[in-house]
């Protein structure tokens, strides 16, 4: 026995050496790593496909770059106007927006915007349609006037040699016309010296390379070109450039001041007076940033203002109302489902086995129903001639010309979907009372309690956590129902969902939609916390 | 099981008869004479007063001089052939269904079965109570398979109503027809829903099954890090309602088919098949996981453990071991799944294409357009296949826990 005592008491060493401890470690290491082997494929599934898509639709809620996309040197030129009530920006932006929505209408983006700003003033999308369909007018009379000094200046090359980078000359030549032209770029003392000249330009190049597949040396610029050259020599009488064009350029320089000249703000009034109220600016300016909370206030009936919101007009309240409804419908759900459960649930925990199985199939059936066989029975046994109509003014309880309205408002969908979700409610509450000991109850019968006492001091103080789970089940699956009040709810009986749905394939309203989703997601989600805490989602059980 | 009776109640049974069981038979009688005189045409106070002495006389003629059977028979047949001699053959099944009423009544009232779930010194309160109990629990019952059971017999109606015709009340042949079922096997309206069904529930079953199965494995192993977080991403399809899920899932889906068709250049078709059946599959992941992860609580780790130590491999531990004795859950984590796919609506509406349309789609659709009553005879055979369903994921179930039971440990 010495032998032990005088061996060194150094780490106990597993089989093949290495100390038992890392030895150990390495082995849960490995399994631990296989576990999320087995689980990583699922997992990015789920990220992907719905975790991913949810978290898209919660920043839709609030991305707005549409307006700051569209147009971009309009915002820029907003941020100069103080956006005060009776005033309207000032020429500037008007000129910014001749260049942006040029080249939005060729793009095609502009019809976009103007339902975009549409949800927030009604007759944008149509005063931008309308001025879409004339913006290409707009600075022709400079045009006119610039050829008229020389016709060079309708030839794309005199355009080219004055704007282009000499690399992007030589690239474009060299290019086969097999695939896309090489972008557009602009030559750098053709910025400097004509700067609005040079980003119309750019504008204009890469727009057409982009949407026509169409190249700058073949195609004479747009108007917005020529009306940005007027601006630049307009502005600075002694420009100069270098080069070939520096003739042309001189020239016109020294013209310009007798041109004809154009009112841009004019124009656009003379398309649509909108333009010329504060209402259409303010708008724009108020949803020019590229992340907006409008969405949001839209969902609870407020409004974006310029410096704030306020709330929308009495008539224009609905979403408040909706949610409201909602709530109270699910709440008025959920208490129908513990009525008529716990009578139910009670029986099934204390009736034998055999016949509590035999009962157990009268709730799992429709559990296991199709939710579409569900409603459209209770279409019709709801509806005015429907069964249970009938079968009143069959008995004589009602009048022929008196049926009872039950379908088409909150009546029905409170019915139904208390019929749907009645085994949500019954399935957990009897799994708990079947916990519970029936000797309890004798128990207290024994010690003197009358039956009332027995059951509300004793029995039922042990079945709450049933109600509980099955109350939260119902109403987290009550508050974000779509088919059944789509179906029996009418206009009165309809929930926030239904709204959901009308904005996405409806209204197109889809930032609105994703807003509201938010919002009832995060309710979703407060009641979820709750069921966790309370009951746990390891418990969660399906079908008894 | 027969009721003892003392020698005291026996004694008392005439008055029981006379004072008890009669005018409780007689009120029964009553109420159905409301609805047979609303039937014949007779005013409702004749009805009530026909119905009610019928429901006395019953009451007394039984109790004395049937033994129970016989009078049961009895009063089915005599009041059948009343119904048959006033209304032809509904009127008989209507007047055999009081009849059998009736005699169940005054002998359940008679024979003091109405006691039998009370202590012998329960109060005639609490009797009452007891049984007013049953009758609200039956009530409710009723009220949860009603509307399934009413949209039966609808389906075979021959007139194109929701509602049931005087012919079919009184079971006239000619108001019955299988022309709604006919309309849906025939009617490429239906079919193509159907098909559309059929191909998009099972694969989309077979990748929740799959991925499920092996995720609920992966989870159920003693040292997972952030479980409990991996468990709720993997359940939340469930918890996000629908249609949050479905707005989401449009917005990502209409991207990811765009890119599909552009990258893999597959038709359009195809891709909205794709997007359909990954979408579904997600939604069915959560049921797939929570069964098999029951399952396998009663999971006997150390089975693994002897398979490996004679020399098995771990796949083939998986397919000999571990997976017979957690099949039944994977299957009814399975029919969950393709049940959930079958049933869906929301989010097929929002992602799939005219070309995906599905069963509950069409059927949504039909509804809200009111087009023909063939959604009655989709519902009815729907609810076929949900029996069929019920039975088997039932019937797993005890299989499960037959096995678990003879699984060591």
């Amino acid at each position: 026995m010495t032998d032990t005592s005088t061996q060194p008491s150094g780490p106990v060493l597993a089989a093949d050496g290495t100390p038992l401890k890392r030895s150990l470690n390495r082995a849960l290491r490995r399994q631990k790593i296989r576990a999320l082997m087995l689980i990583a494929p699922l997992l990015l599934f789920i990220l992907i496909t719905f975790i991913w898509p949810i978290a898209q639709m919660l920043f839709r809620s609030v991305e707005n770059q549409i307006v700051s996309d569209v147009l971009p040197s309009t915002v820029a030129s907003l941020a100069d106007w103080d956006g005060a009530e009776g005033t309207t920006p000032g020429d500037e932006t008007f000129y910014a927006l001749t260049q942006d929505l040029m080249a939005a209408v060729v793009r095609k983006d502009h019809t976009r915007l103007g339902s975009r700003l549409n949800y927030e003033t009604t007759g944008i999308s149509s005063l931008f349609r309308k001025s879409g369909r004339k913006v290409d007018d707009m600075g022709e009379v400079y045009t006119d006037q610039f050829v008229g000094l020389d016709d060079a200046w309708e030839d794309p090359a005199t355009w080219v040699a004055l704007m282009a980078d000499l690399r992007w000359v030589a690239a474009q030549s060299e290019w086969d016309g097999e695939g896309d032209e090489p972008a557009f770029r602009l030559n750098a003392d053709a910025a400097n010296a004509l700067p609005k000249t040079a980003a119309a330009y750019q504008t204009f190049a890469t727009t057409i390379q982009i949407e026509d597949n169409d190249s700058p040396t073949e195609e004479e610029p747009w108007n917005t070109v020529y009306l940005a050259l007027y601006a630049d020599l307009s502005a600075d009488a002694s420009t100069q450039v270098d080069g070939a064009q520096s003739e042309l350029i001189a020239t016109a320089a020294a013209e310009v001041g007798s041109f004809e000249t154009e009112d841009l703000r004019a124009s656009f009034v003379d398309i649509d007076e909108d333009w010329d109220t504060h209402d259409t600016w303010s708008t724009i300016k108020t949803y020019s940033p590229d992340l907006t909370n409008g969405y949001f206030l839209n969902a609870v009936d407020l409004q974006k203002t310029p410096d704030g919101s306020e709330w929308r007009p009495e008539n224009e309240q609905i979403y408040i109302e909706l949610f409201w409804r909602t709530l109270l419908m699910s709440f008025a759900i959920t208490a129908s489902c513990i009525l008529l459960g716990y009578p139910v649930a009670w029986l099934l925990a204390n009736l034998p086995m055999r016949s509590a199985n035999i009962l157990m199939i009268l709730v799992l059936l429709p559990f296991w129903t199709s939710l579409l066989v569900r409603t459209s029975a209770w279409k019709v046994l709801l509806q005015d001639q429907g069964v249970i109509n009938s079968l009143l003014v069959w008995i004589g309880v009602i009048a022929d010309d008196n049926r009872l309205a039950l379908i088409n408002n909150a009546t029905g969908t409170i019915i139904a979907m208390t019929h749907i979700l009645l085994p949500f409610m019954i399935l957990p509450l009897y799994s708990v009372m079947k916990t519970i000991p029936p000797t309890y109850l004798r128990a207290a019968k024994s010690l003197g309690a009358t039956n009332w006492t027995a059951f509300w001091r004793v029995y039922f103080p042990q079945s709450v956590p049933g109600i509980g789970a099955g109350s939260i089940l119902v109403f987290i699956l009550a508050i974000g129902y779509y088919i059944t009040p789509e179906i029996v709810g009418g206009t009165k009986g309809v929930f926030i969902s239904n709204r959901i749905a009308y904005h996405i394939s409806s209204s197109l309203n889809w930032g609105l939609a994703a807003a509201l989703g938010s919002i009832l997601l995060a309710l979703v989600l407060l009641f979820y916390w709750l069921y966790d805490k309370i009951v746990g989602i390891d418990n969660v059980k399906l079908g008894g | 099981m027969t009721v003892m009776m003392t020698a005291a109640e026996r004694a008392a049974s005439k008055d029981n008869l006379i004072g008890f069981t009669m005018p409780i038979t007689a009120l029964l009688g009553a109420i159905l004479g409301v609805l047979a005189g609303k039937a014949v045409g007779l005013g409702l106070p004749i009805g009530v007063l026909t119905g009610a002495v019928v429901g006395a006389v019953f009451a007394f003629v039984l109790a004395r001089y049937f033994p129970r059977k016989l009078g049961r028979w009895f009063a089915v047949l005599t009041l059948g052939l009343v119904g048959f001699l006033t209304g032809s053959f509904g009127g008989f099944v209507a007047g055999a269904i009081a009849g059998a009423a009736i005699g169940w009544c005054a002998y359940w009232l008679f024979t003091g079965e109405y006691r039998k779930g009370v202590p012998p010194y329960a109060t005639t309160g609490q009797v009452l109570w007891h049984n007013g109990f049953r009758l609200i629990c039956g009530l409710i019952f009723f009220f949860l398979i009603a509307p399934i059971l009413t949209v039966i017999p609808l389906s075979f109606n021959a007139q194109d109503f929701f509602t049931f015709t005087p012919e079919m009340l009184a079971l006239d042949p000619a108001g019955y027809s299988l022309k709604h079922y006919e309309d849906f096997l025939t009617n490429s309206d239906w079919l193509r829903p159907l098909k559309n069904s059929l191909i998009i529930a099972p694969f989309a079953t077979m990748i929740s099954v799959s991925l499920g199965t092996l995720a609920a494995i992966g989870l159920s192993q003693s040292h997972v890090p952030f479980r409990q977080a991996i468990m709720a991403i993997m359940i939340s399809p469930m918890i996000v309602p629908l249609i949050i899920s479905a707005t989401g899932m449009f917005f990502f889906y209409s991207q990811m088919g765009l890119w599909m068709e552009s990258t893999f250049g597959i038709s359009q078709s195809l891709s909205g098949y794709i997007k359909v059946i990954l979408a579904h599959a997600a939604l069915g992941i959560p049921f797939v996981i929570i069964t098999v992860t029951a399952t396998l609580v009663g999971f006997d780790q150390s089975l693994t453990r002897a398979a490996a130590n004679m020399g098995a491999n771990p796949t083939t531990t998986f397919f000999r071991v571990q997976m017979p004795l957690i099949l039944p859950g994977v299957i009814s984590g399975g029919l969950f799944a393709f049940i959930t796919s079958f049933d869906e609506v929301v989010v097929v509406l929002f992602v799939g294409a005219a070309a995906q349309k599905t069963l509950p789609w069409q059927m949504f659709t039909g509804l809200r357009e009111q087009i023909s009553p063939t959604i009655l005879a989709v519902a009815t055979i729907l609810v076929v296949i949900s029996i069929g369903l019920l039975t088997t994921v039932e019937l797993l179930r005890r299989r499960s826990e037959r096995l678990r039971g003879m699984s060591p440990g």
